[in-house]
């Protein structure tokens, strides 16, 4: 009842007071002109007040450290330093008012103090005449810095707010205050309504409570609560390096896809994979340099054609050099690492030695939030799905294709396969050019993630080696199994043992797994396996 | 019966013979001309000269010791750089050690690097580092301990052919990140460097450059005779068998396990004694060494100089690496170019290395002449 007569107050103010606050407006920014910091307080205090569109921009001005006046008519400008001179424009429409010398203008200084105030009283300006999205965000902000003073702010609010997330925050604002208040009812009543919320003020002011609350009901109450924010959290914890473990084993996946093909499939060590993974993410590179207005869509357009760029070096690398090494793995090996350090030198003769940034499109980036401590990221989901996507395309290209029949007859008997009248020369060449695609699109969703440069294909190669020899050569399934059982136990000890170690675990363990499981975890059984 | 391995040494082994004679005058002529002739003679050998000449021998101790197991045995380590760079830490803590307390924070015991990480006092495994005979010892046994073990558990389990290639590998990667970490006591990322002393010499004198030369040519013919030995051997053809037919070979009732564990330790201690004089000449020794591309390219020289002939890893090593430093100084984006070519050239076309080329030009007229059927190989040279 209080925060309706409240809110009508307000809304009847404002409707009364907007006309004469034109003119009254200029003035009342006056003294931030002065180097009179208390007189800017006050000047800020009555800013927020004024609850005028305004106000907010001129906070956002001194808050990003851009707000100046002139000298010498005091009239209140944005400048930004171009060169020797500064570029002026209107605070409130944008529109350009020339230069002016440095001398000529002066910036609107405030202490930190201030700062803070200001922060605050940007986000209660928002909340009351910002957009939804606007809205939740400045509750949100307004979180960490909950004060008795914002109370009629928030009553009024909920009185008006349609947005759920927003009214639950300007909800769980006011539960925050009642915590302070004298009568145990409320705290209690409080307490249920912050319903073990994860944002982390909520933790922090319950703490308190459960410590040395005087009424016993209320402090069991917090002590629960904060028990089980602390479940909450430990679990929360866990699903977060889960999440990151099966990203960083996607990533694993769609590095070692290709190899499991062209070393899995055709017995090729092939050294060169990495570079096509680089390529393929060079390809991104030069996709987006030629179509810079559509970035958000170049990504699309890269994939197959980064899958076009690997795929027919692969094919030549296998027409040129490899077709004459078949049955002599380790020829291969050195042969296709000579291969790799002529495309390395080559990419970086033609782009220069330096890594390039890829733009990650706007939908991609961003995040996910689950509650107020875990928070998921676009780029990590997408190439989970991506990952995926591709095993699933190539299984189904290796079983319900005629190419796949081929290949498979090939890679199983070639001399029988030949004698039905497969051109074995063109499947392996073909094969080939397939696990090098792979590679290719593996560099695609690479470049979202790291820089690109000539050495990113080396952080590859070894790791997806290891996946495929983990996994069992010849085995799509074993790559996976393998690819994701690395990523996330390699996330799953990192928080105990620091990045660094927790690969030398991974890479010990993997060594000695090897010596209990020499042909992998999904070993090929049968004659063929003894060459 | 065959003759004993030192008479085959003199009667056959007619490459070695080549190579050791230069190897010796190499290290009698560079060291003298370095010391006595007066610095604008035409004869006269740089510092410069003398270092880099003696980093070659290293390299090329280290392409005898991969010879030894990829050649002989069959084993193609990718690790083989990790043996090389313990002996050298091994060769750099003792160095480190004779700093005393001439570095920058004059701290009598400690190195640099650790007053600087603030360690309160020597790690474990730095005690005894200051003798250099303890030194070496453990520059050489720690390197060969890691391949018994390693060795030892992949043999046992017949881990053969690429996935033992892949997991030395991943020996030498996690090694290489772990001497990485500043945490390890090996001077992280900077790893070991600013010697100054050996035996109470200056690194800087033209004598003990000139001491360095003489032991890594001497050393290097040493570890040929003793390679050379141990292929003569009744072991040296056992492990020719298991490098041809391993399972033929166990069959037979040859711990195939023990004679690849032999091998494998033997290579890695010879590796190890290239990097402890490897580590004085240069001057540094860091984790890249540990690197896994450093590994392949030993491979490489093996490879370009003719696998299995030992004489031809030497050559192999020495020709690559000098290539190497004239392409680096004077077309440096053309070297990895030039080495990428001549992996592919090397394994298409050259599969008995440089050793083997007169011994392929001869066949190939041979058979131009119609004397003799392809493939026969009795033209070419070296046990291959």
């Amino acid at each position: 009842m209080k925060a309706l007569r409240f809110g009508s107050l307000m809304l009847l103010a404002w409707m009364l007071w907007t006309p004469a606050l034109a003119d009254d407006f200029e003035r009342l920014l006056q003294p931030l002109t002065s180097n009179n910091m208390a007189a800017k307080a006050q000047v800020v205090q009555k800013l927020a007040d004024t609850g005028d569109a305004r106000a907010l921009v001129i906070f956002e001005a001194i808050l990003d450290g851009n707000l100046h006046f002139r000298r010498d008519t005091g009239e209140l400008v944005l400048a930004s330093l171009s060169g020797n001179m500064f570029q002026l424009r209107d605070p409130y429409t944008g529109e350009s008012l020339g230069e002016a010398g440095r001398r000529e203008v002066s910036r609107v200084n405030v202490n930190n103090a201030i700062r803070s105030d200001l922060r605050t009283r940007r986000a209660a300006l928002q909340l009351e005449i910002g957009t939804a999205t606007d809205r939740r965000n400045a509750a949100r902000r307004l979180m960490s810095q909950i004060d008795e003073e914002l109370r009629p702010l928030f009553e009024g609010r909920l009185q008006v707010e349609s947005s759920r997330a927003t009214r639950r925050y300007l909800e769980m604002g006011l539960a925050l205050m009642d915590l302070q208040d004298t009568d145990p009812r409320v705290r209690m009543a409080a307490i249920n309504t912050l319903d073990n919320d994860l944002l982390p003020v909520v933790r922090r002011s319950l703490t308190p409570l459960a410590e040395n609350d005087p009424n016993e009901a209320v402090r069991e109450a917090a002590q629960r609560s904060v028990r089980d924010i602390d479940t909450l959290l430990k679990v929360n914890r866990v699903a977060e390096n889960v999440y990151y473990g099966i990203s960083l084993g996607s990533v694993l996946l769609l590095a070692a896809i290709g190899l499991a093909i062209t070393f899995g499939v055709m017995g090729v060590i092939n050294m060169a994979h990495g570079e096509m993974i680089m390529l393929g993410a060079y390809t991104t590179y030069v996709v987006q340099l030629m179509m810079p207005n559509h970035i958000e869509y170049s990504i699309l357009v890269a994939i197959p054609a980064a899958f076009m760029v690997a795929g027919l070096v692969g094919i030549l690398i296998e027409r040129g050099v490899i077709r004459f090494l078949y049955g002599r793995p380790l020829e291969t090996l050195l042969a296709t690492f000579g291969i790799s350090l002529i495309l390395q030198q080559a990419v970086r003769s033609i782009f220069s030695p330096l890594n390039r940034q890829v733009t990650t499109p706007e939908w991609m980036s961003g995040s996910f939030e689950i509650n107020g401590a875990l928070a998921l990221t676009y780029n990590r989901f997408y190439i989970i799905i991506f990952s995926l996507l591709v095993l699933a395309a190539l299984m189904v290209l290796l079983k319900k294709t005629h190419f796949g029949l081929q290949m498979r007859a090939v890679t199983q008997n070639r001399r029988m396969a030949s004698a039905m009248g497969i051109r074995t020369g063109w499947v392996d060449a073909l094969t080939f050019g397939l696990g090098s695609g792979i590679a290719g699109i593996a560099g695609v969703a690479l470049s979202q993630l790291t820089n690109v440069g000539p050495n990113m294909g080396q952080q590859y190669i070894i790791d997806s080696f290891l996946v495929v020899v983990f996994g069992g050569v010849g085995n799509l399934w074993g790559t996976l199994v393998g690819a994701m059982s690395l990523g996330i136990t390699n996330k799953l000890i990192e928080p105990w043992t620091g990045a660094v170690l927790a690969k030398i675990v991974i890479l010990v363990a993997v060594i000695l797994f090897i010596q209990k499981r020499p042909r992998g975890l999904f070993a090929l059984k049968g004659r063929s396996v003894e060459d | 019966m065959k003759a004993g391995p030192i008479t085959q040494f003199l009667t056959e082994d007619k490459g070695g013979q080549r190579l050791l004679l230069v190897i010796l005058a190499l290290s009698i002529y560079m060291p003298l001309a370095h010391l006595l002739l007066p610095s604008d003679s035409m004869f006269y050998v740089s510092s410069y000269t003398l270092t880099l000449w003696g980093k070659y021998l290293c390299y090329g101790m280290l392409a005898l010791a991969v010879d030894l197991v990829w050649g002989y045995c069959g084993i193609l380590s990718l690790g083989h750089g990790a043996f090389f760079a313990l002996g050298g830490y091994g060769m750099g803590m003792y160095l480190m050690r004779q700093i005393g307390d001439r570095g920058v924070y004059g701290d009598p015991v400690l190195p640099d690097f650790m007053v600087f990480l603030s360690y309160e006092k020597l790690p474990w495994f730095w005690l005894g580092m200051d003798m250099f005979w303890f030194a070496m010892i453990m520059a050489v046994l720690v390197p060969g301990l890691l391949a018994f073990v390693f060795g030892w558990l992949a043999f046992r389990s017949r881990v053969t052919g690429v996935y033992l290639s892949i997991i030395t590998q991943a020996l030498t990667f996690s090694l290489m990140l772990a001497f990485f970490r500043n945490e390890m006591g090996f001077g992280g990322n900077n790893g070991l460097t600013d010697f100054r002393d050996i035996l109470g010499f200056s690194l800087q004198s033209s004598g003990v450059r000139a001491a360095l030369f003489f032991a890594s040519g001497l050393l290097l013919i040493i570890a040929y005779l003793v390679c050379r030995y141990i292929v003569n051997s009744r072991l040296g053809r056992t492990m020719v068998a298991v490098r041809d037919a391993e399972s033929r070979t166990r069959f037979l009732g040859y711990r195939v396990e023990w004679v690849k564990t032999f091998a494998f330790v033997a290579s890695a201690m010879i590796a190890a004694i290239a990097g402890i004089l490897y580590v004085p000449q240069v001057g540094i020794i860091n984790p890249s060494e540990f690197s896994p591309i450093q590994s392949i390219e030993i491979i490489v020289w093996v490879a370009v100089g003719g696998r299995g002939t030992l004489y031809g890893a030497v050559l192999g090593a020495i020709v690559v690496n000098y290539l190497k430093t004239w392409f680096t100084s004077h077309y440096p984006d053309m070297w990895l170019f030039f080495l990428g070519a001549l992996f592919v050239v090397t394994t298409l076309f050259m599969p008995k290395g440089l050793v083997g080329v007169w011994g392929q030009v001869k066949d190939y007229i041979a058979i131009r002449r119609g004397y003799q059927k392809p493939g026969d190989g009795t033209a070419s040279q070296g046990g291959a």
